[in-house]
């Protein structure tokens, strides 16, 4: 009964997306208000009825209803409870229904936090969500529906969820990168609609830089989390592998940190008008390409299961379709919005240029390359796959003179700035850098000679734009007269956290790159191991069951120096269910280093076993700066300037 | 021209050229980091020394690990042809004897594959496109043969 109250919500909410996108642009043309202003109740029909449908599959998972043939595939008697909440979206069918409620959420909550917008604007940003809902609704009604039956012989226990999906990262990680994903569709939806009334201003861009914050706040911690995630689950400590899923996520990330710079630019001083709304097109554009990436499979990605050509065709169609109309829009619109501001070459305004830039090309060069094996496939040039040393060395090499230019950002003002002015106030923090790193190159002895260098130049860029970041909040909260921390806005200090959890994900990754140590060894039980001055003891092995699995649980025992630092319980998984094995690292984290251990296989005809022991230096301040960027966009939407306007 | 036109050429202009930059050398990066893919029947046409991906089924009772130390060795079949791939290290939890993998190597001096990286995806009924096609073509390769020799 439930899964078709479900599968009834999702048919309204279909209806009701069709409404939302057609009545108001009706009312719209034809001049009748009735139909303009039902664009918000329309949007509170849309999430309470997406929201059924989803309580509804949540709802199935929790009591294990193995008549749902989505259910029967994804989850397991034996499952706990927590994870069988993650197997709502461990497959194909739930993600996307979650994708849709994640979309009905933000609709709603456009729709609520608007009074001050223009009704026709609302109804303008609500139509364009709603046309986007309708492209979802439609593909999981007609392609992919989580509420199938699967009657009359239905299993019993249910095959189980994927083991690697069994994981707290699984509870927290689709939810928020889709937060990120769809959270752009706001940006979008404002953008088109900015288009279509032919106005964008300051007070436009207010409205949506808030939205656009948060979008980017949720993707910047989705990615973190998925990074932590792929750390410590996948069991050879990666934390990131240039896997096409990844640039998926990656792709609308750099994009949407661009917008958020045009915005500012755009708000402040009214100019790339129409550089900014054709950043939020793609920003949104991207998200729906990284779901056609991940749900078509015709990529080889960690993430990429078995899959329905047809669907990819559908999401493919569907892309086109939003691109294409929305490009078309662009094209005939984009020279309504003119500029009117003047800036000189040494701006604010021609730095964030640069920034936009620099975040474009990066994003076009990981498109080439996650797209290349397509594209070659398609042309019949073989089937090919690009490598990690081509995203690295493009990555580097364009992303040193963004970071190199976040440091003065902050300094150099709007309009026009004097050279000179700007060699005055960063001379001593440049040089001040350069002696940091060349002091902190000691830390670094014995590596090769590129590898010094690399260590070198992040160490610089990390230092140089810590010492300026925080030189010119200084000066700030200085001016007039006095120290006091509130004469600098709350933005401000939201910038402030972005850009320096920037710096320390700069320094994790250069560090955790350049002076971690990697070795897999043969080792038996009692044995001894010495890696870099850390002692590995093997002590043994026990058997450990759990509900809906069997492991083999390791002891490891590290010491330094003959005092015991850690105790690490690595473990080999057998699932009931598949039968598959699973890898658990035993790790101990801490801030400068995290000792890892993960085994392999048991050796045949002895008790040792392939064992991986890693010392990963800094590698937790890749996952504390991403964190660190996400609160500083929650500091900045909390600024006030975003919330009077609601007050009034 | 007026400073606001002649501002807006200089900023299209050197916009193009960073773009051409970029480009150039992300092709350029891109020529020698692409990993062209190969699979037991064709592999030996493959250039030696130079980073390929091999992929095919794990042939049954074909892995075997060396007694002291982390060297293993196992066959790869695309159902017409069988290649021996060379390995050291830990083989992925989903390295299955049956199993469709892809594995990333160099072909030596004497045409063996001595794999740096195998690759199991984590889905158990999950197969890479690349491996799907190659076992495909090899058995319509088969097929063609069979129906000329008559």
């Amino acid at each position: 009964m439930i899964p078709e109250i479900g599968n009834l919500a999702l048919n309204f909410a279909l209806a009701i997306a069709l409404l939302q996108f057609i009545l108001p642009l009706v009312g719209l043309s034809t001049n009748r208000w009735r139909l303009v202003l039902l664009a918000k109740p329309m949007a509170t029909a849309l999430f309470i009825f997406v929201s059924i449908a989803f309580a509804a599959l949540a709802w199935s998972f929790y009591i294990n209803d193995f008549t749902v043939a989505y259910v029967a595939s994804h989850s397991n008697r034996f499952l706990p409870t927590a994870y069988r909440l993650g197997a709502t979206w461990g497959g194909h069918e739930g993600s996307l229904l979650l994708w849709v409620f994640i979309l009905a959420s933000w609709t709603f909550a456009v729709a609520m936090m608007s009074r001050t917008l223009p009704a026709m604007t609302r109804a303008r940003v609500l139509a364009v969500l709603g046309a986007v809902a309708i492209g979802f609704l439609s593909f999981i009604l007609f392609t992919s529906n989580p509420f199938d039956r699967l009657l009359p012989i239905y299993p019993v226990d249910g095959s189980d969820l994927n083991p690697l999906l069994q994981d707290p990262g699984m509870v927290f990680h689709p939810p928020l990168l889709y937060m990120g994903y769809v959270g752009f569709s706001v940006a979008f939806a404002f953008a088109l609609a900015a288009l279509l009334e032919g106005r964008i201003d300051a007070l436009w861009a207010r409205w949506v830089r808030p939205w656009t914050l948060a979008a980017w706040m949720f993707l910047t911690m989705g990615i973190a989390t998925g990074s932590w995630w792929a750390y410590y689950e996948l069991g050879w400590g990666g934390w990131w592998f240039w896997d096409p899923v990844e640039n998926a996520s990656f792709m609308p990330w750099l994009i949407g940190t661009a917008l958020l710079h045009s915005l500012a630019a755009t708000e402040k001083r009214g100019v790339f008008k129409a550089w900014t709304t054709l950043l939020a097109i793609a920003a949104f554009s991207f998200s729906l390409l990284g779901t056609f990436l991940v749900r078509s499979g015709v990529l080889t990605s960690v993430h990429a299961f078995a899959n329905d050509p047809v669907r990819g065709t559908y999401i493919l169609v569907f892309l086109g379709i939003v691109v294409g109309a929305s490009l078309l829009l662009f094209a005939m619109r984009a020279s309504t919005v003119s500029v009117t501001s003047w800036f000189g070459a040494l701006s604010r305004e021609a730095l964030f240029l640069w920034n936009n830039l620099i975040l474009a090309v990066v994003t076009v060069m990981v498109l080439i390359g996650t797209l290349q094996p397509i594209i070659a496939d398609l042309l019949e040039l073989g089937k090919v796959s690009v490598g990690p040393p081509y995203f690295n060395m493009v990555f580097n090499i364009l992303m040193t003179p963004l970071v190199f230019l976040v440091a003065l950002g902050p300094v150099v003002r709007w309009r026009e700035y004097s050279f000179s002015e700007l060699v005055v106030k960063s001379r001593i923090a440049f040089v001040l850098a350069l002696v940091i790193a060349a002091v902190s190159l000691l830390g670094a002895s014995g590596k090769t000679g590129s590898e010094m260098a690399q260590v070198y130049l992040g160490i610089f860029l990390a230092s140089w734009v810590t010492i300026m970041t925080f030189k010119e909040w200084w000066s700030q909260a200085n001016r007039k007269s006095g120290f006091k921390w509130r004469k600098v806005n709350t933005s401000y200090y939201g910038m402030m956290f972005a850009h320096l959890g920037l710096v320390i994900v700069v320094v994790g990754v250069v560090l955790s790159s350049h002076l971690s140590v990697e070795k897999v060894i043969r080792m038996g039980p009692a044995q001894k191991q010495e890696v870099n001055g850390f002692v590995f003891e093997f002590v043994g092995i026990t058997q450990r069951k759990a509900s809906n699995f069997d492991a083999l649980r390791g002891e490891f025992k590290v010491y330094k120096n003959d005092k015991l630092l850690a105790t690490l319980n690595p473990e080999k998984r057998q699932y009931h269910a598949s039968g598959q094995w699973m890898t658990e690292a035993g790790i101990d984290s801490s801030l400068f280093r995290d000792l890892y251990v993960a085994m392999g296989e048991q050796l045949p005809d002895s008790t040792d076993w392939a064992v991986r022991v890693y010392i990963k230096s800094f590698v937790m301040w890749l996952w504390l700066g991403g964190l660190m960027m996400a609160f500083g966009a929650l500091i900045s939407i909390l600024d006030k300037r975003y919330r009077s306007r609601e007050s009034k | 021209m007026k400073p606001l036109r002649r501002r807006r050429l200089i900023i299209v202009l050197s916009v193009i050229t960073g773009l051409g930059i970029a480009i150039g050398l992300g092709l350029f990066a891109m020529q020698k980091n692409i990993n062209l893919f190969y699979q037991p029947s064709d592999v030996q046409t493959a250039p030696q020394g130079v980073l390929i991906r091999l992929g095919g089924l794990v042939v049954e009772n074909s892995v075997k690990r060396d007694s002291d130390s982390l060297k293993v060795q196992f066959g790869l079949t695309d159902n017409a042809t069988d290649m021996t791939v060379y390995y050291t290290g830990i083989l992925p939890d989903l390295f299955r004897e049956g199993q469709g993998i892809v594995t990333m190597g160099k072909l030596d001096g004497e045409g063996r594959f001595i794999a740096t990286e195998v690759l199991a995806k984590h889905d158990e009924n999950y197969m890479a496109p690349e491996v799907a096609d190659a076992l495909m073509k090899a058995d319509v390769d088969a097929r063609i043969r069979k129906q000329k020799k008559p």
